[in-house]
């Protein structure tokens, strides 16, 4: 360095500075730095067994424990004869790097080969520390290693090693160190600060002599290291130094304490320790710490012989673990976050207290302590390292926590968003919160703003009435609606206008105060606000007006909604629906809930909702984007009329489409033609933030729209061209190659009990065992076959925790009856007639017959394939053999509603959800078990049968049960059928919508096949003629028909 | 000690401002980005700027007149994307050498010019290098956070075939800027230390970093000062930030580097953040304002503009700028140990 450096330069002074996402300087201030060791295949059982399965996704937890506790380093090391290291090394360094609550720390790249540490170097951002070289293989290679080291831009740790050995005594350890570091820093150019020095920590107590002075010795070359060799670190690993006290972790504990207590002060700053195996040094009992210190300071030619007879007396009284809530003795913001990340709401109202009692308003917690947490929340869903379940149950501890505060925040005031943007120099970080974090807030505010709605003031309600239903020269308004983290008494949204009534309250001088900052928060904001009180309005309510509609001509026509303010309607209001005729709702819930977790607003119309509804309440509330979700065919066709509906109203926010039957396909040849804006078809619940992210968000919406447009367009041509043309045959020649079984030979068992049986109040115990569980996970979007989900890499701890907490909501269920489960079916006489139809025996009169109508396949068939019609499977009538048919409807609704709406005022969508998905899957689980009981018992003609849950739910009983809406018949009308026959709704009480959707949800109705012959089959396309036929069959107009069989028309 | 380094301890540099927002005046069709050579090329090309220093090297040259004119004491090449890795989006990688060849003759003989004109006032030229369009440290796929588009290695001899190009074109400075991806950063600072161990040269290393958002970290996660340290192995001229924000958005950024190094700091921000139009619409005399108060604090050396700047907002810095004292730095010699 020059020695005539200008004065004013702040010299920048020379430490050991490290990075992961976050620096790390280590200063002689600084305290020890303690390195974490478990990441270290050498050095953990755990981690190696980890890295050998290749459970990468637990050892990446080991990694995440250390920082957790504490580690400011982490050490991985691959080295191992059954691995291949570098593709370990590497593997695990870039899932490490992809966590940033790991990866905020800097790495420390351990192997004995060069290959590796060169491999991990060109994986990692920050700055490492390449653990180790050392002068063993000679000056080349050390120099050749530490001049990519430096060019790599890491430190590194120089083992006492060269030519000749490891260094063992203190003569030895100066020497390598004093000759390596003139090597690195003369000669290489290293930088000085950049080295640290391993001076090897060996065993002492071993009971050889020379080994007496391993302790002290370190110590010693550690502080002539430090005192002679400039800017340089020393580190080491301090578990060696007990080795010979394996299995007597008291005596360990303390060695361990004591030699650090002496090496930190000789100048040791860096080390291996595992903090479970440290004792505080102030805690160690003076006789053990006696003996102790003998031994490591080398002060009696007896010490080792006294600490091992002391050490049998203090044998096995090592630390109990006992449950874990540590974490309880965090610092408030830490346990808030914590219970938001990982969904725990047991202390969450414990702990919002005292965060309420900690702050001066309690909006504070909710923009502070909360915001906090979900802006964590929010960055891991966003990055992929929080699953669906989790962000629901994230969302149902914030609700909680929302709900209690609510009460305090009410009146006087409504909440306030504080000074926030005023102050110039704070505002960047609370903008950002707001940006990312209002998440749950609206959602909040929005059950807050009904409520104040429901008690409005007096002079509140007068205005209310004269400005209502565009009631002042057509200028709209609405009343409680959310600004930031304002509610305002009326705004008109077209122009920005906001009216406020001050109450008394408001004029005392501290209010006063706020309304200021209120009005020029939201004035910044874009809106214009004008403030009356109580008084005014209830004595001069005509100069109110004028006033008000002065105000509003003077504001300049129609404000350009790139212009409106930002932050007033958090980032959209999105309508969502389950559109007419269709029940199901659960996956419309779980993009309603991460959307609302992304400061969207939502208004969910819920099911069953007409088109009118959808059409009117979008105007009104001036949504940004309308969702509509459907689960069975003929919700296809609405959603495309809704398409058309919003055309011809000239709608201009985008459509968003969703369900199980929709696919991008069928949205992007049926429904985008139809709508001039943005259409397009999301299937999961993650996707759906960024899309309507990209569609609303002023920066990418323009471009976004036109790429969606264009892309659904590209899609839908190639789709067209793509459908290789299929060959269909007439409905005569399909019939001509219908499937043959020959009936003479067939076994055709009389049923044992004909005519119509009910169940009610069946018992859900029983149905436990039927489950199939791997729709289940589906539902929550975590893909995998059950049991195997549960160990999934990836997803695997996501699924049993969801499947635990399915478990103990399903005995709940059960326990407390929360639902009822009813069946009704019956075997009845049948045959086929006329080929496609079967007429089903009316038992009781013998006067009117039943005829279900099936479909048959009429695409061209290869040789010796049949076109199957479920008809097929009965025996003809023509033929005089009688046969028999069954037919079913399971329900385990009942309650479901009841249940979820009671989660749902309790701010638990996780819970809504779950009760849904397991009333789903009770009701399969049903249908299943009865399917069993008919085949085993009612009809007994598999009265042997003797099949596990898994071979029931890969079908490999006799027989079959499709059901009307499903591949084999996609024909919905023939429930209708079902229903007569079965008198359904009368004896259970499940009715059909006007699409012929099962109301309750949870239901499941279909047919029984017995003959050993019948399977499964998809229809596929058909052409119009059998549709005219079917018309006739069915005495229906054709009209009528092909709407109901459009989805199943070929083109 | 070299020129600039000398013109470094005595005043604040200017550096130019967008070459994107200037070439979008010119209009240029999909024809004129191919000229003559590459009329029948197989893919389009509108939109590969780097391409216009061979197709259209006048409007270059005129765009970098305007900014020497306007005050600029360094303008950057126009070769942000010119390495094999960003090129291939245009079947192009075979280009590169050429590319950076050109753009940087280009640019040093308007420098020459200028200088010849004003010698108390001498022009650089700093080879511009872009971060490429891929991540070292990010997986492109949330679904495999393992996974990695393009290795250290191949971004080396991106970075290193870039380097020599610019290097044999004349360039004064390599400027590794828009660094989204420290890793990336270290692969071309790895390229670029090789190059000068092989040539035994010198040539000043300015980096420039860009933190994406308010959180104050770069897109790859790191906070401010941990990518401070993370590229500090290589002797520098400069480190500083670009692009994402506007001046007033990177204050404090700036301060945190400012106060922990004593390498020359550099600022090029955005004309303030995108509008609801995505344009930059901070004007000259905004701007000049907030960058008034990096000078106030002493907080920069080297100072000029990214996306949305032109010539009139660098007039408007460098006047302001000519009125205050540098923030006083050690040179790089001194700082390699």
């Amino acid at each position: 360095m020059k020695a005539d450096q200008p004065s004013t330069i702040n010299q920048q002074p020379r430490y050991l500075k490290l990075s992961g996402l976050e620096p790390l300087i280590i200063t002689p201030e600084s305290n020890f730095i303690n390195v974490g060791e478990r990441t270290n295949v050498a050095g953990s059982k755990k981690f190696l067994r980890l890295i050998k399965e290749g459970n990468f996704e637990e050892a990446l937890s080991v990694a995440r424990e250390q920082v957790e506790n504490g580690a400011q380093i982490i050490d991985v090391n691959m080295d191992d004869g059954l691995i291949d290291g570098k593709e370990a090394m590497v593997k695990f360094l870039n899932l490490v790097v992809a966590e940033p609550d790991i990866s905020r720390v800097p790495i420390m790249i351990d192997s004995s080969k060069w290959e590796i540490i060169e491999a991990g170097l060109q994986v990692v951002q920050g700055k490492c520390v390449v653990n180790s070289i050392s002068l063993k293989e000679g000056e080349a290679e050390f120099i050749h290693h530490a001049k990519r080291i430096k060019r790599y831009g890491a430190a590194v740790i120089v083992m006492a090693f060269d030519e000749v050995g490891q260094a063992d005594n203190y003569e030895r350890r100066i020497e390598i160190a004093k000759r390596s570091y003139d090597i690195l820093v003369n000669q290489v150019k290293f930088a000085p600060e950049d080295i640290i020095f391993d001076l090897n920590i060996f065993p002492v107590a071993t009971g050889m002599d020379e080994h007496r002075r391993n302790a002290i010795d370190f110590i010693e070359a550690t502080r002539w290291v430090r005192e002679n060799l400039p800017h340089v670190s020393v580190s080491g690993g301090v578990s060696n130094v007990s080795f010979s006290f394996r299995g007597n972790d008291p005596v360990r504990e303390a060695m361990h304490s004591v030699f650090l207590y002496h090496a930190i002060k000789a100048g040791m700053n860096i080390g291996i320790v595992n903090p479970a195996l440290l004792e505080v040094y102030d805690n160690i009992p003076k006789d053990l710490l006696e003996r102790v210190e003998d031994v490591m300071l080398d002060r009696r030619d007896d010490a080792t012989e006294r600490l091992l007879d002391f050490a049998e007396t203090v044998k096995g009284t090592s630390k109990e673990s006992k449950i874990d809530l540590s974490w309880r003795e965090e610092p408030l913001q830490d346990r808030i976050t914590r219970a938001l990340v990982k969904g725990i709401d047991e202390f969450i109202l414990e702990d919002i207290e005292e965060a309420r009692i900690s702050v001066s308003k309690p909006i504070e917690v909710i923009e502070g302590h909360l915001m906090m947490g979900m802006n964590v929340v929010g960055d891991l869903f966003g990055s992929g390292k929080m699953f669906l379940p989790q962000v629901v149950k994230s969302a149902r501890v914030m609700k909680k926590a929302v709900a209690y505060l609510l009460p305090y925040i009410k009146p006087p005031l409504p909440p306030e968003g504080g000074s926030f943007q005023l102050d110039e120099k704070k505002s960047d970080k609370r903008t950002y919160n707001w940006k990312t974090a209002d998440p749950m807030l609206y959602g909040l505010m929005k059950d807050f703003a009904k409520k104040m709605r429901s008690v409005p003031t007096d002079a509140e309600r007068i205005l209310w009435n004269l400005l209502r239903g565009k009631n002042l020269e057509g200028y709209k308004f609405r009343r409680q609606h959310i600004i930031g983290s304002y509610i305002a008494d009326f705004i008109c949204l077209k122009k920005n206008l906001i009216i406020e009534i001050d109450g008394l309250i408001h004029q005392l001088p501290e209010h006063k105060l706020k309304d200021g900052e209120r009005t020029e928060w939201l004035e910044k904001k874009g809106y214009k606000v004008i403030r009356f009180t109580n008084e005014e309005v209830f004595k001069n309510t005509d100069k109110v007006l004028e006033t008000i509609f002065k105000r509003l001509k003077e504001l300049s026509s129609e404000s350009n909604p790139q212009n409106s303010p930002s932050g007033g309607r958090g980032a959209g209001v999105i309508l969502m629906a389950t559109v007419k005729g269709d029940v199901h709702d659960i996956g419309k819930n779980i993009v309603g809930v991460v959307l609302a977790c992304n400061n969207y607003e939502i208004i969910d119309l819920g099911v069953m909702v007409p088109p009118e509804k959808i059409i009117a309440t979008a105007k009104e509330e001036n949504v940004d984007a309308i969702g509509l979700s459907g689960l069975i065919t003929p919700s296809l066709d609405e959603m495309v009329f809704l398409a058309k509906e919003m055309q011809r109203q000239n709608f201009k926010v985008p459509l968003l489409i969703g369900g199980a039957t929709t696919s991008k396909a069928h949205t992007a040849v049926k429904i985008d033609p139809e709508y001039e804006c943005a259409v397009v078809h999301i299937n999961d619940a993650s996707r759906a933030v960024t899309v309507v992210g990209d569609l609303l968000k002023k920066e990418t919406s323009v471009s976004y729209k036109e790429n969606l447009k264009r892309e659904y367009e590209v899609f839908r041509n190639d789709f067209l061209k793509r459908q290789t043309v299929k060959t269909y045959v007439s409905i005569e020649e399909a019939r001509k190659n219908k499937f043959q079984i020959d009936w003479n030979s067939a076994v055709i068992k009389k049923p044992k009990q004909l005519g119509v049986q009910v169940l009610k109040d069946f018992d859900l115990n029983i149905l436990k065992d039927y489950i199939d569980w791997t729709p289940f996970f589906r539902s929550w979007e975590l893909h995998g076959k059950f049991p195997n989900i549960l160990k999934d890499k990836i997803v695997g701890t996501q699924a049993s925790e969801l499947f635990a907490d399915a478990q103990k909501m399903l005995d709940k269920i059960i326990s407390e009856k929360l639902l009822e489960a009813r069946a009704v079916f019956g075997i009845f006489e049948a045959n086929s007639v006329n080929d496609d139809d079967i007429i089903i025996q009316n038992l009781e009169f013998r006067i009117q017959n039943y005829f279900l109508r099936t479909l048959r396949q009429q695409s061209q068939k290869a040789t010796g394939k049949p076109n199957l019609a479920l008809a097929d499977f009965i025996a003809p009538k023509k033929i005089g053999i009688q046969d028999y048919i069954g037919c079913f409807c399971v329900s385990t609704g009942f309650g479901t509603a009841e249940l979820a709406s009671k989660y749902e005022k309790e701010h638990d969508d996780y819970n809504s959800i779950m009760v849904k998905a397991l009333a789903d899957r009770l009701a399969e689980a049903f249908a299943e078990y009865l399917h069993k009981k008919v085949r085993t018992e009612y009809w007994g003609y598999a009265s042997e049968e003797n099949l596990t849950n898994e071979d029931l739910i890969s079908e490999k009983y006799k027989g079959i049960r499709p059901a009307p809406g499903y591949p084999a018949c996609p024909d919905h009308l023939e429930k209708l059928t079902i229903w007569d026959v079965l008198k359904v709704k009368e004896n259970i009480g499940v009715e059909l919508t006007e699409s012929l959707a099962m109301w309750p949800a949870a239901s499941v109705s279909g047919y029984y096949f017995a003959n050993p012959e019948a399977r499964y089959f998809g229809l596929g396309k058909i052409k119009e003629d059998q549709v005219e036929d079917f018309a006739k069959r069915k005495n229906m107009n054709l009209e009528e028909a092909t709407n109901w069989l459009k989805t199943n028309l070929a083109d | 000690m070299n020129n600039i380094q000398q013109a470094l301890q005595n005043r604040i540099l200017i550096l130019d401002g967008a070459m994107g927002t200037m070439l979008q005046r010119y209009k240029f069709s999909e024809e004129d980005f191919r000229g003559e050579r590459f009329k029948d090329f197989h893919k389009s090309v509108q939109g590969n700027n780097d391409l216009l220093s061979i197709t259209q090297p006048q409007a270059i040259a005129e765009i970098h007149s305007k900014y020497f004119a306007a005050g600029a004491d360094i303008v950057e090449t126009n070769t942000f994307s010119s390495t094999t890795i960003a090129m291939a989006d245009y079947d192009m990688q075979d280009l590169v050498y050429e590319l950076n060849f050109e753009s940087a003759k280009i640019a040093k003989k308007v420098a020459e010019d200028f200088t010849s004109k004003e010698p108390h006032k001498p022009r650089f030229v700093a080879g511009a290098i872009g971060p490429t369009n891929k991540t070292a440290s990010m997986s492109p796929d949330v679904n495999d956070p393992g996974f990695r588009a393009i290795t250290f290695e191949e971004l080396r001899v991106a970075y290193k075939q870039q380097s020599e190009a610019l290097i044999d074109g004349g360039v004064d400075i390599l400027l590794v800027e828009t660094i989204f991806d420290t890793l990336n950063a270290k692969a071309a600072l790895f390229a670029i230390d090789e190059i000068k161990e092989e040539r035994n040269l010198d040539i000043p290393i300015m980096i420039s970093g860009t933190i994406t958002d308010a959180s104050g970290r770069t897109l790859s996660g790191q906070t401010a000062e941990a990518f401070l340290i993370s590229i500090s192995h290589i002797p520098l001229m400069s480190v500083g930030f670009n692009c994402a924000l506007g001046a007033k958005q990177l204050t404090p950024h700036l301060e945190v580097i400012a106060n922990r190094t004593n390498l020359a700091v550099s600022a090029y921000p955005n004309a303030g953040l995108p509008n609801a139009f995505g344009e930059y619409d901070e004007s000259p005399s905004q701007m000049a304002s907030q960058v008034k108060e990096y000078l106030d604090k002493q907080l920069v050396n080297i100072i000029g503009g990214c996306c949305g700047t032109t010539p009139e907002h660098i007039k408007a810095i460098a006047e302001i700028a000519s009125q205050y004292k540098p923030r006083p730095i050690l040179q790089s010699e001194n700082l390699a140990v």
